[in-house]
């Protein structure tokens, strides 16, 4: 739960690091990007995934709540063999933004 | 075109990677994969009595050969006996391809009969893993499963296969190529500039050889640096016979039960290089008290190693092999007297022996005997524990791939079937297995695989009747308070092996052990010798679990040292 006003802005990705992830588009793929987080205690604040183009793949973001280890992160999902890019985004992501307007 | 069904083309993949060894237990879901590798004329089956034996076993040729072992094991408990196997082959980077037996489709999910989620389990503990959805998939994800496996840092890449898709038909046009190991590119010009810079302006340098560098067959390299800068270098328990033994700028392994004189020297390094390493806690001991003083460059083929312990100064990316080989001309060669003498010197007050310590009957003493008869071309297997760590710390290891150990995981019961997949390997060559009594209670039915495959393993039981490392800990850091580690009953190893068909030798407290290792070593087929060994034997120095490497204990002469 969090309280503080800045927090709550925080929480709706203005300016948390938001990673851009294009992924194969396949039942295990959500289980190896949320495993490589959980094992590797990455906090993660949000995530959203949609299929793009005919649904080969999948467009990923994740809201990570990170600075220290953020480069860590971003080398670990690199090594994914279901992760065919990864973009950055250190200012967030208006997914996000557009996402808190409906919750 | 070709017409099959899934197992028969699992199998003939399998044929075209040139795999000629399979290690694994049958059972329903695997059963159409076990049909179909019956009809093969190139690959042998080696029946193993544990899945964790079939998925150690694969281990040990993959560790003794650099190429991938293959196993198989069916559905739920099979799949979660092969898990450990896994999970140390991950954390060692071993390249291993696992192929399950999984229910059919339509049932996963269902909680039907041995099932379970070998998928999601083995997600954290492999490089890659798939769920076979369609028959068809498997020209790809097998030949790409080895390549995955063999490339950059190696792993383990587990396939699991519903038994529905081993049986469904497929008819393609052509085969596709066999996976085999990529290439990687060295690091790139301008950093190896700056690393040679750091290099040569060094006046303390360290060099540490972690796995990778036998992983990247690049001993000579790493020998060809060290000479050229006489920079004095250690290795992981993993980088172990990358450089001999006894070459005169080797200063054994680091860490935890290191010689006194090598942490003490890294302590006081100007600048630690790491090479295929990945700065472990049972090497660095408490990171931030690690090479206080030190610089740091590494290489690894694994960006997220880089910095990912210690922030290095400068990060080689890239094949280690390439990376060393276009350093060394950048080098300038410097003699590095000061440093050499002040290590020499630590080393000669802090020898790792005694001559008390290696007396025939006592750790150090045989595991010495045995290296001397050993042929230089023998291989060199061990379990976890106080008996590991004093192989780890006197057996001149002289080549890469001649020790095959748990390094990362630590696992019990590693050792039996990991020689055996050496042996099986070569089969003309000695593998000489050193265990404790509680590792080999871990894998013992594997006994009858040895038997079974006739190979010249020969098991040594260090027996001290406990659990020896662990009750080492109990006696330095929880008062003396043995605890669950002392065994309650004495048991009879050799008429256990014999059991299984195996040649077995009790060595009596004051028999004559060169004569028997002579004797044992020298004639063919599987053969233990239990040898008994004091409780009250420990591995020292040590460092105590958290603490800085400046803090040993015990060990030669441990009293000089303030
Ligand atoms: C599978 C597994 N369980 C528990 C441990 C913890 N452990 C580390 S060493 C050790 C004792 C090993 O005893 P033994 O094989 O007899 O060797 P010794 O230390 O006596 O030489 C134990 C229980 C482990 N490493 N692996």
């Amino acid at each position: 739960m969090r309280n503080s006003a800045n927090n709550t802005i925080k929480a709706q990705g203005k300016d948390m690091t938001v990673l851009e992830l294009t992924v194969n588009n396949h039942p295990g793929v959500m289980s190896h990007i949320c495993n490589l987080f959980s094992r590797r205690a990455y906090n993660v604040e949000g995530i959203v995934c949609i299929p793009i183009g005919k649904g080969e793949t999948s467009r990923m973001w994740l809201q990570v709540n990170e600075e220290v280890k953020l480069e860590q992160i971003i080398k670990q999902v690199k090594k994914q063999e279901d992760v065919l890019e990864v973009e950055r985004h250190d200012s967030g992501h208006e997914v996000f933004l557009r996402l808190a307007s409906v919750v | 075109m070709q017409t099959m069904n899934g197992a028969q083309l699992i199998i003939k993949l399998l044929e075209r990677q040139s795999i000629d060894k399979i290690a694994g237990i049958p059972g329903g879901a695997n059963l159409p994969l076990y049909d179909a590798l019956c009809e093969s004329q190139t690959i042998r089956h080696i029946l193993c009595r544990h899945e964790q034996g079939a998925g150690f076993l694969a281990q040990g040729i993959a560790r003794a050969t650099g190429g991938a072992g293959v196993c198989f094991a069916t559905s739920g408990p099979g799949a979660t006996n092969i898990l450990t196997a896994i999970a140390d082959a991950y954390l060692d980077s071993i390249p291993v391809v696992c192929i399950t037996g999984q229910v059919p489709a339509s049932l996963i999910g269902t909680d039907a009969f041995q099932e379970v989620d070998t998928y999601g389990m083995t997600i954290p503990i492999t490089k890659h893993n798939y769920l076979v959805r369609k028959a068809e998939d498997l020209l790809h994800i097998i030949p790409r499963a080895f390549e995955l496996a063999l490339s950059g840092r190696p792993g383990p890449v587990l396939i699991d296969v519903p038994k529905d898709v081993q049986v469904a038909e497929v008819s393609f046009e052509k085969w596709p190529t066999p996976g085999s190991r990529q290439e990687q590119p060295p690091a790139d010009m301008e950093r190896l500039r700056a690393a040679a810079d750091m290099i040569n302006r060094a006046k303390r340098p360290v060099l540490c050889l972690g796995g990778g560098i036998i992983h990247a067959g690049a001993s000579e390299e790493a020998k060809g640096l060290i000479e050229r800068g006489s920079i004095p270098a250690t290795m992981t328990l993993m980088g172990l016979g990358s450089l001999p033994a006894d070459h005169y700028l080797s200063m054994g392994m680091l860490g935890m039960h290191a010689a006194r004189s090598t942490n003490i020297a890294l302590q006081d390094c100007d600048l630690f290089i790491a090479a295929g390493a990945r700065f472990d806690d049972r090497a660095t001991g408490k990171i931030v008290e690690f090479c206080p003083e030190a610089n740091v460059i590494h290489m690894d083929i694994d960006p997220a190693e880089v910095s990912k312990l210690k922030a290095a100064h400068i990060g080689l990316v890239g094949d280690v092999k390439q990376t060393l080989g276009k350093l060394i001309p950048l080098i300038t060669p410097n003699e590095r007297e000061i440093w050499r003498n002040q290590i020499e010197v630590l080393q000669e007050t802090y020898p790792m022996t005694s001559p008390e310590a290696t007396v025939p009957d006592k750790p150090y003493g045989l595991i010495l005997k045995v290296a001397e008869l050993l042929d230089e071309d023998g291989f060199v297997a061990t379990d976890v524990g106080k008996h590991q760590m004093w192989t780890a710390q006197v057996f001149p290891f002289n080549r890469p791939r001649q020790l095959l150990t748990s390094g990362g995981l630590g696992t019990m019961g590693f050792g039996l079937p990991a020689a055996i997949g050496a042996s099986l390997a070569y089969p003309d060559k000695t593998v000489v297995l050193f265990t404790g009594d509680g590792s080999l209670q871990m894998n013992i039915q594997e006994l009858a695989t040895a038997v079974e495959q006739d190979l010249n393993v020969k098991i040594i039981v260090m027996n001290n009747n406990s659990l020896g490392l662990v009750r080492q800990q109990q006696n330095l850091f929880y008062q003396k308070q043995i605890f669950a580690s002392d065994f309650q009953i004495d048991i009879d190893f050799a008429a256990i092996a014999k059991g299984f068909g195996m040649k077995a030798y009790n060595a009596e407290p004051g028999c004559d052990l060169d004569q028997l290792f002579e004797k044992v070593l020298g004639q063919p087929g599987p053969c233990l010798i239990n040898i008994p060994i004091a409780k009250e034997e420990e591995v020292y120095p040590m460092v105590p679990p958290g603490a800085s490497n400046s803090e040993m204990l015990g060990g030669c002469n441990a009293e000089q040292c303030k």
